[in-house]
């Protein structure tokens, strides 16, 4: 059985990388947040903007810098008609090579321009400084114009930057298959649906794109009962980000009455310390009215009380 | 042509700690790369490519990684591989590494793993919410925690066996000045003592999260007639399985038996624990060394934990295991595997200093990733194969 | 060095959007049936695998894990991945069979691009510290090289609509492609900037696709097929990241990957160009005259999986040796922001 849309949700990913760098980048970072634009001078005497870390020619760590000017020479452009979250400017604007005097290769950033028509290559343009620098590329917020009037930047004097925070996010729209829908589906109806493989006919729950052993979709669909038996488990102890329940409290594999593979899933109602490999279990639902597309439906397993399953009988699951 | 011989020429690793603040992703590298070079006694010009392991790329936040650091590595104007195998990476870096010159493509390949978990958190990078998924309220031992306590209600271990290998990697650890974690002090009774996180895991009993690099040269037999004492490749082996299935050995996993009998088959050992003089094998959790034992067949099963429990892999037992320290003492999830690899070359070259096994003449390497299901190994000896 | 030959190719339809997982199942299942079946073998005659995708792309630590799934490797396989196109996956796979351990390998590389946005999520390949900061994404950055040829008189944007109207025009019979189309030059340069210098045209569209090819050594080559697609060399290199350090009308790395290879007398070169003047670049650095048919397939600008359609170009100029259509055929795959990263895989047929 297949249904015709599979459930799509966005994941999101953001964190703030605490990127650490190290004696080259840190001399060139602290003096973007001093407002001066400093170049690594290599063996062969060229003057690389943003620095090289590792000498091109010998390999060995950069340890010379000079000074460059914050004015330079367009050597490329891209028009960016509609600026992507994140980037320097929100308006459209020109990516561009510059080539900043007194260096030799050239530093990729935005230009601040009306339109296409405004930008050319062989511009000459001038950084435009972020009032509050703190020793990161956006401290440069843009480029502008150098026949636009500025502001020259105020230089000061700060303890070297050493470690630059930087925000990655994006979204990753993310499907499940065909399988793992309809068992979320029939968990919104509070039903434990597998589905079995055509070749080994093992019961998979939950269903995935394919039978791990032989490859092939999964196609039949098999209602499990709410019921089963722990195989394995641990006392969770200790406290994390995002727990929800105070510990101490058991994670266990749980087998399904009729599924040929286990889940991991919590066993409550019961202390700790009582919970057994073997023991017989059974699913806890929420209520019905906060049933969504997913396992949460069962808040966690507790034990039915009766004689623990012998150790023979599940020891193929471990 | 046949299989070229290939050899390991230098190792090189980083001081390894939670944060290295010092230094950028490339330095950290370089500090394991520089230091590899001067133990193979080679130069820029004398490596022909470059092999690139890590973890996920979000552990850093950087895609591909090793694109933007081409220039540090040296691969500028040569061949550069990125490898990614999960846990099992390091080795498995080294293992490609090796596969270039036994092939023949190559006279000298360097091999550089790291991964620097301070830019970021592993737990979030590893526990990103996926959409439908429960999130198990588990934390990072609930996944490995229960196969722990199959392999103790299957082999009927004595409960402090794990804490044991905690003290032993530990104490290797002390003596080892690149480890991260130093405990000298580290005693049963305080293992025994630490917090029960995941029981039946302790707080002794897992790893660090560390920041960290491991390089490697590796030659062929020309390249190696200029050095030393290298460490010669007997085998390499790699095997994975599916993170489950219907039927799946979580605790003794077919992957790692598989991988361990073409590893022994290749070196020509049919009794592994007669033959190998050292072991470093990937042990996250302190119970995964009686698991791994058995896995890699140095024991039958269920009897892994005899070794352990018998003080036998100590360094001075019948089979040391993880003289470094092991990923108990220090953990940069990429350059674990490595680490490993690297530490059983240096054993058979002679060179582990202070935790050097004497007359160490076979060693095996060993790490494993994701779900207990990717398997790298290598056997290196200190006479040609 | 042991003769090894691309032997088997399956790609899965290249497609804006897929209904599939990230993890690719739904796309290898029926790709690897596909190449199975062509050469009547089971998963158990495959020494070796090795596969490439990419965690950003699927949003997800390890996304390859669950691939594996599409195999079923039960009993346990001996398998590696890159986390690069499927063709460095080759190359990986094509030297363990050179040591000799094994004598067949299956590589396959999977990419769902329509998951995220694509030319952003490509910014985070650049430096880490002075570059991704800024989100330059994949259009930006090509751009930037394809307005350095044009004002330097490398190429021109006349010579890059000429490039996009070959794809499209030969795309038209390649049932695989996203892409297709019959409108001339003077159409394409009619119409609006999509990032100046570049037109829609210019970029390569956003594909979800996958692709799987089987190598084997020797007389098992020539047992699973009748004419084997002979690798005589394969070689990469990367050039440095430092995009404003390089000249980037040129691309040395694939320069010397072609040396190495030996280029001379190919009749076809499959490129992996995702934007057009990167094809005017790579023709006049490798000096592929007018008497060599490029892209056939029409190329990535006609569908471009990403982390696969390396593989696609190594599997496409294989397929004319298999065809006896060509006698001596290259592939060039690409890796990373403006052709940093560069393969050139040459095949040749044998009588």
């Amino acid at each position: 059985m297949s249904v015709t849309e599979p459930l799509s949700a966005p994941i999101e990913l953001s964190f703030d990388y605490t990127r650490s760098l190290g004696t080259t980048l840190s001399r060139f970072m602290t003096g973007l947040a001093e407002g001066r634009l400093l170049g690594a001078k290599v063996s062969d005497g060229r003057v690389f903007v943003p620095p090289v870390e590792y000498d091109p020619v010998t390999g060995a760590a950069v340890t010379e810098f000079v000074p460059v000017s914050d004015e330079g020479t367009v050597v490329s452009w891209s028009w960016a008609p509609a600026p992507l979250p994140g980037q320097p400017l929100v308006t459209p604007f020109a990516w561009v090579f510059v080539r900043l005097d007194g260096a030799d290769t050239s530093i990729l950033h935005a230009l601040d321009v009306a339109g296409p028509t405004e930008v050319r290559t062989g511009l000459r343009v001038r950084a435009r400084w972020s009032g509050e620098r703190v020793g990161a590329i956006s401290d440069i917020i843009c480029f502008e114009p150098a026949s636009a009037p500025g502001t020259p930047v105020t230089q000061t004097t700060v303890e070297p930057v050493e470690i630059v925070t930087t925000p990655v996010s994006l979204t990753v729209q993310h499907t499940a298959s065909q399988q793992e829908t309809t068992y979320l589906l029939g968990l919104e109806q509070g039903k434990l649906i597998g589905q079995r493989c055509p070749v080994c006919s093992k019961v998979y729950v939950p269903p995935r794109g394919a039978c791990p052993v032989d490859g092939v979709p999964t196609v039949e669909n098999v209602e499990l009962a709410d019921r089963g038996i722990v195989t394995t488990f641990c006392v969770v102890n200790v406290p994390f980000m995002g727990q929800k329940i105070k510990p101490p409290y058991v994670a266990a594999y749980v087998l399904l009455d009729g599924a040929d593979i286990a889940f991991l899933h919590l066993i409550l109602e019961c202390d700790a310390a009582d919970v057994r490999m073997g023991m017989k279990v059974e699913a806890v639902w929420r209520p019905r009215e906060e049933w969504v597309p997913g396992l949460q439906n069962i808040d966690y397993f507790r034990p039915t009380g009766e004689p623990d399953a012998p150790y023979d009988s599940f020891k193929e699951h471990l | 042509m046949a299989k070229q011989r290939a050899a390991v020429l230098g190792t090189g690793q980083t001081h390894h700690k939670a944060k290295r603040p010092d230094v950028s992703m490339a330095g950290l590298c370089r500090e394991a790369i520089d230091r590899a070079m001067v133990d193979a006694r080679v130069g820029w010009d004398d490596i022909d490519a470059v092999v690139v392991g890590k973890a996920p790329d979000f552990f850093e936040g950087v895609m591909m990684p090793e694109l933007f650091l081409a220039d540090a590595l040296g691969a500028v104007g040569k061949p550069l591989l990125r490898v990614h195998t999960a846990g099992s990476v390091g080795g498995a870096t080294a293992n490609v590494a090796a596969s270039m010159v036994q092939a023949g493509v190559h006279k000298r390949v360097l091999a550089v793993a790291w991964e620097k978990q301070s830019e970021s958190n592993a737990m979030w990078a590893l526990s990103i919410p996926v959409p439908f998924n429960m999130p198990v309220n588990a934390g990072a031992g609930g996944y490995f925690a229960p196969h722990v306590r199959s392999y103790i209600r299957r082999s009927g271990a004595p409960t402090e066996i794990g804490a044991m290998v905690a003290v032993k990697d530990r104490l290797n650890g002390a003596i080892n000045p690149f480890a991260h974690l130093h405990q000298p002090d580290i005693t049963l009774e305080s293992v025994l003592a630490s917090q029960m996180l995941w029981d039946p895991i302790r707080f002794d009993e897992t790893c660090p999260s560390s920041d960290g690099a491991c390089a490697l040269v590796i030659g062929n037999e020309e390249a190696a007639a200029a050095v030393d004492q290298p460490a010669w490749i007997h085998a390499t082996a790699m095997r994975s399985e599916p993170t489950t299935y219907s039927g799946r050995d979580q605790v003794n996993p077919k992957a790692g038996q598989e991988a361990a009998a073409a590893l022994w088959k290749q070196a020509g050992i049919t009794n592994p624990l007669e033959e190998i003089d050292c072991a470093e094998i990937y042990v996250p959790f302190s119970w995964f060394e009686p698991m791994w034992i058995e896995n890699l067949g140095f024991m039958p099963e269920g009897k892994g934990w005899t070794l352990t429990e018998a003080g036998e892999t100590a360094i001075g037992g019948k089979l040391p295991i993880n003289m470094s320290g092991g990923v108990l003492s220090s953990n940069p999830i990429g350059a674990s595997g490595m680490l490993r690899f690297a530490e059983a070359a240096r054993q058979v070259m002679g060179r582990a200093e202070e935790h050097q096994v004497d007359g160490a003449r076979k060693a095996l390497g060993h790490a494993y990733g994701g779900g207990s299901q990717f398997y790298s190994m290598w056997v290196v000896g200190s006479e040609k194969p | 060095m042991r003769d090894v030959a691309v032997v088997g190719f399956a790609q899965s339809p290249q497609v804006r959007r897929t209904q599939g997982t990230t993890n690719g199942v739904e796309m290898l299942i029926p790709i690897f049936a596909e190449v199975y079946e062509k050469l009547g073998i089971t998963k158990s005659d495959i020494g070796f695998w090795c596969s490439g995708s990419s965690d950003y792309l699927a949003g997800r630590a390890f996304s390859f894990i669950s691939a594996i799934d599409a195999i079923g490797p039960v009993p346990p396989i001996n398998e590696s991945h890159v986390e690069a196109d499927g063709a460095w996956a080759l190359y990986e796979a094509w030297c363990k069979i050179q040591t000799g351990d094994v004598d067949t390998a299956l590589i396959y590389g999977f990419g769902k691009s329509s998951a995220g946005t694509l030319p952003r999520t490509m910014a985070l390949q650049l430096d880490p510290y002075t570059v991704a900061p800024l989100l330059p994404d994949s259009v930006a950055i090509a751009g930037l090289q394809a307005r350095i040829g044009i004002d330097t008189g490398t190429w021109s944007e006349a010579e890059m609509a000429e490039v996009a109207v070959r794809s499209r025009r030969d795309a038209e019979s390649n049932p695989y492609a996203q892409v297709t189309g019959s409108k001339d030059a003077a159409d394409l340069l009619g119409e609006p900037y999509l990032a100046d210098p570049l037109r829609r045209h210019d970029c390569a569209p956003i594909t979800d696709g996958a692709a799987v090819i089987v190598l084997a050594a020797g007389d098992r080559a020539r047992e699973l097929t009748e004419r084997p697609a002979w690798i005589t060399g394969i070689e990469h290199r990367v050039d440095s990241a430092n995009l404003g350090a390089r000249d980037l009308t040129t691309s040395p790395s694939t320069v010397a990957a072609a040396r190495a290879a030996g280029i001379d007398g190919v009749e076809v070169a499959e490129l992996y160009t995702p934007f057009t003047h990167q094809e005017l670049l790579l023709r006049r650095e490798l000096g592929l005259g007018d008497d060599v048919r490029i892209t056939p397939s029409g190329g990535a600008l006609a569908g471009n999986p990403m982390f696969a359609a390396g593989l696609v170009r190594i599997g496409e100029a294989a397929s004319h040796i298999a065809a006896g259509t060509a006698g001596k055929t290259l592939a060039h795959v690409t890796s990373g922001p403006a052709l940093q990263q560069n393969l050139v895989c040459v095949l040749e047929g044998r009588s």
